[in-house]
């Protein structure tokens, strides 16, 4: 099979005044051609470092990555030549000008002849969904719409391969719903173009993803199609609580055998938590429910769940990814 | 062919851009004009010769070009930098002096339709003497000044690439010291001759120099020989370093990890 993408024992520090921090720790991926790749991770877990360092935007302190065959040290421009980059919640563009002007300002940095670039951008356009915008001045555009001039100017060169880090980000439920059904039509189509993606969305990763890459602090922890790497929880029960607090303490499963981890949603509005728990055998579960009611909880809901890719991070890192997410930024 | 392509895009985008509201008469056109008015009034109060109203006009035409080089030219890829630009530019595949260039151009072709607004409003408003002898020295002498002036806006674009905001408190230092020691309002050799060697580090310097002896003087090319020379030296020298310097910087961001990090 060849691979579009090959890392090999990549490592990316950054040092700072005080001390060095390892974005990247050995990492090692091969991705196929026509191929829909995920990196799943929290916020600073490495995965937009991977991107840029793969889109000749950083250099690696140190191992090998080749894109479309090329290095991407060595031979930068030619990997140039095959790949686009679009980050989500990113606005490339000048606010004075209009989509369409924007566009095709773009399509001159790949050499695309007028004509050519003015055709692409009618049809990208048009799949898009937002031809009736292609007059009006990017500043006028909402996040959506934006963020579909954004998919669409990476789309404009023909990419062998595609580099998206968090494309939905902040935008709706159908405009990010359109984004991903677009990317998925455009990597499956004849042309096999590949596709990287960084997320933290489970769901996104799972609904699009051949392949999914969870990586937490630099490393791989995990790497296989979405179905099998749910399968393998299969051993595992996965319980979803719902309590009539906020202010309920959990920390207490951590010295529990048998718990393989946990999660937690908190709503204000409602006033309740929505506890997620993973365990060895069904049996631990009712010393954990028997400790919810010994904090006066009330409890409100108990169900069996099937496995998400959410759950094979909470097996893999011991607690949920929101909960990362809180603590990366705290 | 794509570099050329680029160049004349992002020329495109800062024609198309620049013009596209009106408001630039105002900030560009109108105030200058009132600035320069003032010291037209005080030397006619002081009762110098006529020709220094010709200097000034031409001192306010040309200080369009030092400005436009500072903050839209060597700022510039700090701007594209917090809007998300900069990473485009730098994953294409294009020359990042075919960008540079194109901004260049586009700079020029701006603020030569600014300057000259200027030069004619300031003209008619306060009969400046002309006395052009050889138009082609002038055209000449404005060529390369532009040229000197806006490879020095592309080395400074690689420092603001690396430096941000730290490289703008540098272009803020920059601005009056160069109003003042290019002599924007008078001749500089009126200058200490310790202040004139500091401006003949101003490519800027000796193309107003240079221009206002041609245009208003009505001297010649055996007289302005070594403003003409000190330019094409500024020319030769600072097209290559800004291109060194570009690569350097961006070798090294990419080393750092700051060639796309934002509000440094």
């Amino acid at each position: 099979m060849q691979h579009s993408v090959e890392i090999r024992d990549l490592v990316r520090t950054f040092k700072s005044k005080d001390h060095v921090v390892k974005a990247l720790d050995r990492v090692s991926i091969s991705i196929a051609e026509g191929e829909i790749f995920g990196l799943l991770g929290p916020n600073g877990a490495g995965k937009t470092t991977l991107i840029k360092i793969l889109s000749t935007l950083l250099l690696p302190t140190s191992g090998e990555a080749y894109v479309g065959g090329f290095n991407v040290v060595k031979e930068s421009n030619k990997v140039r030549r095959i790949i686009s980059l679009v980050s989500g919640g990113e606005t490339p563009g000048y606010g004075i000008l209009s989509t369409s002007e924007n566009l095709w300002f773009f399509s001159q940095l790949y050499g695309l002849s007028s004509s050519a670039a003015k055709e692409e951008i009618k049809r990208l356009m048009a799949d898009l969904d937002f031809k009736e915008y292609a007059k009006t001045r990017m500043s006028k555009l909402s996040t959506g719409y934006k963020q579909r001039l954004n998919l669409a100017r990476g789309l404009l060169n023909d990419p062998r391969i595609l580099f998206l880090d968090e494309p939905t980000l902040g935008l709706d439920v159908l405009t990010s719903k359109k984004l991903r059904g677009y990317i998925v039509d455009w990597a499956k189509s004849e042309k096999k173009g590949t596709v990287l993606l960084t997320t933290h969305y489970m769901a996104e990763a799972d609904e699009m993803c051949d392949r999914v890459a969870i990586i937490d602090r630099g490393r791989i922890l995990a790497c296989d199609s979405p179905l099998k790497l749910k399968e393998k929880l299969r051993e595992n029960v996965v319980m979803k609580v719902e309590v009539s607090s906020v202010q309920a303490d959990f920390t207490f499963m951590e010295k529990m055998a048998g718990v393989v981890g946990y999660s937690q949603t908190r709503s204000i509005q409602t006033n309740t938590t929505t506890l997620k728990v993973m365990v060895r055998d069904e049996p631990i579960f009712s010393q954990i429910t028997s400790n919810l009611e010994a904090q006066k909880l009330k409890i409100l809901s108990i169900s069996k769940a099937e496995p998400t890719l959410e759950d094979v991070y909470i097996s893999l890192v011991g607690r949920g990814l929101e909960e990362e997410e809180a603590t990366s930024t705290a | 062919m794509l570099d050329l392509k680029a160049a004349y895009a992002r020329l495109w985008v800062r024609i198309k851009g620049g013009n596209r509201e009106p408001e630039w008469l105002i900030a560009e056109l109108i105030i200058p004009v009132l600035t320069l008015s003032a010291y037209v009034y005080m030397y006619k109060m002081l009762k110098a010769p006529p020709e220094f109203a010709g200097f000034v006009i031409v001192g306010g035409a040309m200080i369009a070009f030092w400005s436009n080089v500072l903050w839209n030219m060597s700022a510039q890829f700090y701007w594209e930098k917090e809007t998300g630009n900069l990473e485009i530019y730098f994953v294409a595949p294009v020359s990042r002096m075919a960008i540079l260039l194109g901004m260049a151009l586009g700079g020029i072709v701006n603020t030569t339709l600014r300057a000259a607004a200027i030069l004619v409003a300031g003209t008619l408003i306060f009969q400046v003497p002309f006395a052009i002898h050889e138009p082609l020295t002038a055209f000449l002498m404005f060529f390369l000044t532009i040229i000197a002036l806006y490879a020095l806006g592309m080395l400074f674009a690689s420092l603001f690439l690396m430096y941000g905001r730290e490289a703008w408190h540098t272009a803020n230092l920059l601005q009056e010291p160069v109003h003042f020691l290019s002599g924007s309002y008078f001749p500089y050799r009126d200058l200490p001759s310790a202040a004139q060697l500091l401006a003949s580090l101003i490519p800027l310097t000796f193309g107003l120099d240079g221009i206002r002896r041609v245009i208003i003087l009505g001297e010649g090319i055996t007289e302005t020989w070594f403003d003409v020379v000190a330019l094409a030296i500024f020319v030769l020298v600072l097209f290559p370093l800004a291109k060194y310097a570009l690569n350097y910087m961006e070798n090294l961001g990419k080393k750092e990890g700051r060639l796309t990090l934002r509000w440094q």
